[in-house]
């Protein structure tokens, strides 16, 4: 009897406050319960638990605390300051023009992320964009528009940047108009074809004024005010304060009504149009804006290339600035920059066998002390390695002396130091191909093991790992930077699923 | 004249007729909810209002112009604003970027004028901010200020209903349609929101269209009521009268053997 009444009583206190909230004029103007005035400091305190959890102790604590601090204006000096400073202290040529790359593609990644980050639009004929701004650089500034290989228009820098941007944006709108009929994966595959058309194009059309496969040479450098470009690191502070004005004009872009309404759009396209948004007016200018950027960009890259030719402009291209995107965390200016950066750098050291080796090694290292806890552990692992790979020197030495009498790949002192600790074989072709199947399974197996048994799987990957890499990875730069670069991004991408400094998402259904 | 006047409005998906024949006035300054089960062409009748279905035959009118056929956000934009039954919020924006994208259509500035923040953009971007904070302080401490620059997905499920009645606030409407706004809510929570769209209509003179399947919330806040099942209009009047129409109890219940027995 008494539970009957106890389940009754809720609901008769709630009709009662249900007749007396009815009982006011149009039935709709009593008080809520005081009741839930109670609950909202429960709710705060949910809602701020993300925060509490944040905050981490010692150093962590007081970075954190600094960052939430400084706004993004002065973010954006102290990045221009940083490369300002860079400029002072590099001499290297080569490194300036490293430098000059990792602005250029953060450029050409800030303007993808327009249409990708911003507004969800996949656009994958990007690099059309690109290449659109350098061979309309390269034809306002050589003999193209001659005849015989003199005379053509020559046009101020400044001339030529305006007029190939603004033909940019031009184009880049009346191909949105066309290419947006269609939208979500079908949108990719039309602007695929964007992107493959414009190769084409500038290979097979008119090589009288585009050059054909020969591409256009002998383009003027920037010149404009009566001053003239020349240096690698002339072309550096240019794409610098090309990339401070750009970062600075999007910020301001991302925080108008404009750059609301794209994310908005990237969120939820139905509920967009009943805000009144304008869909496909905005993703156009969305499509346009990214053009109008990696035209941009592809003016400055022909100028300080001072050539241009249809393979600069491939797939191969695109899928490096979306590795910049992606790594740096789409929809982030911020981290279009950092990942421009990060992955030029990268690119350039792999290049190079003596960097390749540093970074290689040294992602190993940060890898192990980033993930292996406590220290006495990675004390054990450290110990692990060194030992198991000596042993197994001696052991395989012992049985079959040709196959530990090749020597490192690694140049310099690296390569000397592993020669008694890695098995090379005097031919390590094959063997080399074997260890980098091994290696894939001693990754899986780490993965998918745990405990005492993912150590043992850990030691014995890094020692196959550096086999592999010494035996066979350093032979080949070409293939072994792409398979470098792929294993960065997959790793970083494991470690932060939306890039360096992209924001947690969520997707809408 | 009504502010809203549907005119034998029809919608038919291929061989199914999800509405027929329907006629609805919504008044200025005047809540109507639209009631029936499951299935019986509510949603669809929002979603002919707001553009996203053409309808295949009959008329929409709003204010005496004919809204049939004009682009969803044209519609929004001369007044008619909405919810979605599945919240649809933008979930990776914040709580006040989600009310400010609503000010779209009020406002102008052209990209390079907010890139310049030229006078207009700035003086736009003001009135924004105003309209956002007026429009989230209808919510008292359930959109207080510390939520406002937390994104969206992080609201609870009755804030994140809130949040979309504040961004549908946020375009200015005349008509606002919510589409069942105690859905998933608790018996004090549902009892909160009647109590505020009764304040929507009273203090913002707004015309309000309701779908409801809470009766206690329909009840309480309804100046009229209009039943729906199968895509018809069963009956309309007062909350007392449809409660009580057989038709309506019929279609929510189905008819009582024992009673056709004996008829």
């Amino acid at each position: 009897m008494s539970v009957s009444v106890k389940r009754d009583q809720p609901d008769a206190e709630d009709n009662a406050a249900k007749r007396e909230q009815t009982d006011g004029e149009g039935g709709a103007t009593v008080e809520d319960p005081g009741a839930q005035r109670g609950s909202i400091g429960v709710d705060s305190w949910v809602a701020q638990s993300g925060e509490r959890r944040d905050e981490g102790a010692g150093w962590r604590r007081v970075l954190a605390a600094a960052e939430a601090r400084l706004g993004w204006w002065p973010r954006l000096a102290l990045v221009a300051i940083a490369g300002l400073i860079f400029a002072q202290l590099s001499t290297n040529v080569n490194i300036q023009t490293v430098a000059f790359n990792s602005l250029l593609y953060a450029l050409l990644a800030m303007g993808l992320n327009i249409a990708v980050g911003w507004s969800g639009l996949l656009d994958l004929g990007y690099i059309a964009s690109f290449g659109f701004g350098a061979y309309g650089y390269a034809i306002f500034s050589s003999t193209a528009l001659g005849t015989d290989g003199s005379g053509g228009s020559h046009l101020p820098a400044i001339e030529s940047i305006l007029i190939v941007v603004a033909a940019a944006g031009v184009v880049g709108a009346v191909l949105g108009l066309i290419a947006l009929r269609v939208s979500g994966d079908y949108f990719a595959i039309v602007t695929l074809f964007v992107g493959q058309a414009f190769f084409e194009v500038a290979n097979n059309v008119d090589p009288g004024t585009f050059g054909g496969v020969n591409g256009l040479f002998g383009l003027d450098p920037l010149h404009s005010f009566g001053v003239t470009v020349t240096t690698p690191l002339g072309y550096y502070y240019v794409a610098l304060g090309m990339c401070v004005i750009v970062a600075a004009g999007l910020h301001l872009l991302d925080t108008s009504r404009t750059g609301r309404a794209w994310r908005a759009l990237n969120d939820d396209e139905l509920a967009a149009q009943a805000m009144t948004l304008s869909v496909n007016k905005l993703k156009v200018m969305a499509y346009a804006f990214a053009t109008m950027i990696g035209a941009l960009a592809g003016t400055l890259f022909a100028a300080q290339q001072d050539n241009v030719f249809p393979t600069n402009f491939t797939a191969n291209i695109l899928i490096l600035i979306y590795a910049c995107l992606v790594l740096g965390g789409v929809g982030s200016i911020a981290g279009a920059i950092l990942g421009g950066l990060v992955v030029t750098v990268a690119e350039n050291m792999l290049g190079s066998p003596t960097d390749a080796a540093y970074l290689f090694y040294g992602l190993i290292i940060i890898a192990l002390i980033a993930k292996v806890r406590p220290w006495r552990r990675l004390g054990w692992v450290v110990a692990g390695v060194i030992g198991f790979g000596y042993a197994m020197h001696a052991i395989v030495g012992a049985i079959v002396p040709s196959a530990t009498a090749g020597h490192p790949g690694s140049p310099g002192w690296i390569g000397s130091a592993l020669k008694g600790y890695v098995i090379v074989p005097s031919n390590p072709q094959n063997f080399g191909n074997a260890l980098y199947l091994a290696l894939i399974v001693g990754l899986v197996a780490i993965v998918r093991l745990r405990g005492i048994k993912q150590l043992i799987a850990v030691i014995i990957t890094i020692y196959v790992a550096a086999c592999c890499w010494e035996g066979r990875l350093i032979v080949n730069p070409a293939i072994t930077t792409q398979i470098m670069l792929g294993a960065i991004l997959i790793v970083t991408m494991a470690a932060r699923p939306y890039g360096l400094l992209g924001k947690h998402r969520v997707e809408t259904v | 004249m009504a502010l809203l006047e549907i005119d034998k409005l029809s919608l038919a998906f291929g061989g199914l007729r999800a509405i027929s024949e329907l006629d609805i006035e919504v008044n200025e300054n005047e809540i109507v909810s639209v009631i029936g089960p499951n299935g019986a062409g509510k949603s669809s009748v929002f979603n002919v209002i707001s553009g996203i279905y053409k309808p295949s035959s009959g008329d929409i009118r709003l204010g005496g112009e004919s809204i049939v056929g004009r682009k969803p956000y044209r519609i929004a934009r001369l007044g008619i604003a909405r919810t979605f039954q599945s919240l649809r919020l933008f979930q990776n924006m914040t709580v006040k970027e989600n009310v400010k994208t609503a000010t779209y259509g009020n406002t102008k500035a052209s990209p390079p004028e907010s890139i310049l923040r030229l006078p207009r953009a700035r003086r736009e971007e003001r009135e924004v901010d105003a309209v956002a904070t007026e429009v989230l302080s209808f919510f008292g401490e359930r959109l207080a200020g510390y939520r406002w620059d937390q994104p969206a997905y992080s609201l609870s499920y009755a804030n994140r209903r809130r949040l979309e009645i504040a961004r549908a606030l946020a375009t200015r409407p005349r008509l606002l349609m919510l589409d069942e706004p105690a859905a998933g809510m608790n018996p004090n929570e549902t009892l909160e929101i009647a109590e505020l769209i009764g304040r929507l209509r009273d203090e913002l003179s707004l015309a309000i269209l309701v779908i409801e399947h809470d009766m206690h919330v329909v009840e309480g806040i309804s100046d009229r009521v209009v039943a729906l099942d199968h895509g018809v209009k069963i009956t309309e009047g007062s909350f007392e009268a449809v409660a009580t129409h057989p038709a309506v109890v019929e279609a929510y219940l189905g008819r009582d053997p024992e009673a056709l027995a004996e008829a």
